[in-house]
């Protein structure tokens, strides 16, 4: 299971704003789009909040891949 | 009396050469001039051209082993300053200036083979906008090239730490000057491409002179940075320093700070943007729900769910109006009738024989049927006349006819 990037997360919850704010969706999915969007706000503030910058070297990846393939 | 030797030619110009190679002025000369005659010698790779001047000119060679240290290609016309020897051709008695190094007068070798490449690679369209890929909006990994000492990978980090320490830096450190950098760098590019390790590239370093920056301006490096599926920011020296590398790149920073800056959005902007979002989800879906409680409320005021009687009152009353309309036509219907009738009855009655008798006109009868002509009865005869009111029995005198 891939697990979702915080560019996937915000795209989608920038979707859900312009789908809500087009109000064309029955009042269900609206509320269900509406939960849906504050999971997704959250994840991305955690995201950003408990960031570390992590720093690797090229070759260090390019082992690493090299590692799993064996 | 001394007879004068006789020489052959090769003497001669064996001769002439040992005394232009004794001249020690002329084993290393400085010559300037323009360039006219060139050949490349495609076999060879050796530079056959005519130095010359307003008033005269020399034959030169430069061999490859020279030539190849060129950074620009000589053309006709081009003013170059030379250093050199010069010698004898043997074979044809020819002195010529034998070059080791030529630089392009007045705008420097470098210069000069920036410009022919730029207009190279322009030409190729390796520079058009429409090729520039956009630089991704929230990069996962940042890939960055440049010396691992120095203040611009320090500073390159510090800022993606700062900004958006979410995204991993992998670094490929390499050699930013000297003949080696140009191989590393398009190597650092070609290896993050074919893992895809990065969404983005900064390929970079500090400022320094144009010697020192050229590995950015090599064709190797402009190619690679061309065919980088991932997109590059480019971040050679300072502000006013334009190299190769710049013009081809996805997007040109003015610093390798500048850089960090262009290839991640900064964290504070983007909580207040997620907060934004999240107060416009709520905004909608209130609006939605006031928009569905008074859709309600109309429903539930409007007047067939309040009063069915009403509603059934309405009905009757049109009913009521219904069938008052067609009793007032019946009516009228009917004295039209009336009258009409009136009419006939009226001229009826005009008509009536009892009216007529009214007007003094009798019936005759005789044996019980009605008279009209008087030849019917003759002198004698019994004739009953019916007046308006009685009767009359008679005998006839005479008769007219």
């Amino acid at each position: 299971m891939k697990k979702q990037t915080y560019e996937e997360s915000i795209k989608k919850l920038e979707e859900i704003v312009q789908a809500l704010e087009e109000g064309s969706k029955p009042l269900e999915e609206t509320l269900k789009l509406f939960e849906e969007g504050t999971k997704l706000a959250a994840f991305c503030n955690s995201c950003l909040d408990n960031a570390e910058q992590k720093i690797v070297e090229l070759s260090s990846l390019e082992q690493g891949e090299a590692a799993d393939a064996e | 009396m001394n007879t004068p030797s006789v020489l052959s030619v090769g003497q001669l110009n064996a001769y002439i050469k040992s005394i232009i190679d004794g001249d020690i002025n002329l084993n290393n000369v400085f010559v300037c001039g323009e360039i006219s005659n060139f050949t490349d010698h495609y076999r060879t790779g050796h530079y056959y051209l005519t130095l010359k001047d307003e008033t005269s000119s020399i034959k030169a060679v430069m061999f490859r082993t020279a030539n190849q240290r060129l950074k620009f290609m000589p053309e006709n016309g081009m003013n170059v300053i030379t250093r050199g020897r010069i010698s004898v051709f043997e074979r044809d008695g020819q002195y010529q200036l034998y070059i080791d190094d030529m630089q392009p007068d007045g705008l420097g070798a470098l210069n000069l083979a920036f410009e022919q490449l730029k207009n190279k690679l322009a030409a190729e369209g390796l520079f058009d906008q429409n090729r520039k890929k956009p630089i991704p909006k929230y990069p996962a990994r940042i890939g960055v090239i440049t010396s691992p000492t120095g203040a611009a990978v320090r500073d390159i980090f510090n800022i993606l730490s700062r900004r958006f320490p979410l995204a991993e830096v992998v670094l490929c450190p390499v050699q930013v000057q000297g003949a080696s950098a140009a191989p590393q760098i398009v190597d650092a590019i070609n290896r993050f491409n074919a893992g895809s390790y990065a969404d983005v590239l900064i390929v970079g370093r500090g400022g320094g002179s144009i010697e020192e920056l050229w590995a950015f301006n090599e064709e190797t490096v402009a190619r690679a940075v061309a065919a980088s599926k991932i997109p590059v920011i480019s971040a050679v020296g300072h502000e006013t320093d334009f190299t190769i590398c710049d013009f081809v790149a996805d997007l040109r920073a003015p610093t390798p700070s500048a850089a960090a800056e262009l290839a991640v959005p900064e964290s504070f902007e983007q909580k207040s943007y997620i907060t934004s979002m999240k107060y416009r989800c709520g905004k909608a879906v209130q609006s939605e729900i006031q928009f569905q409680r008074a859709k309600l409320s109309r429903l539930k005021a409007s007047p067939g769910l309040v009063s069915p009687v009403m509603i059934i009152n309405t009905y009757r009353q049109k009913l009521d109006g219904y069938l008052t309309a067609m009793q007032a036509e019946f009516s009228a219907a009917l004295s039209a009738g009336r009258s009409g009738l009136a009419v006939l009855s009226s001229k009826l009655d005009t008509l009536s024989p009892l009216k007529v008798l009214g007007r003094g006109y009798a019936l005759a009868y005789s044996e019980g049927k009605l008279l009209h002509n008087a030849s019917a009865v003759g002198t004698g005869s019994e004739v009953d006349v019916l007046l308006a009111k009685g009767r009359l029995f008679c005998t006839v005198k005479s008769v007219e006819k």
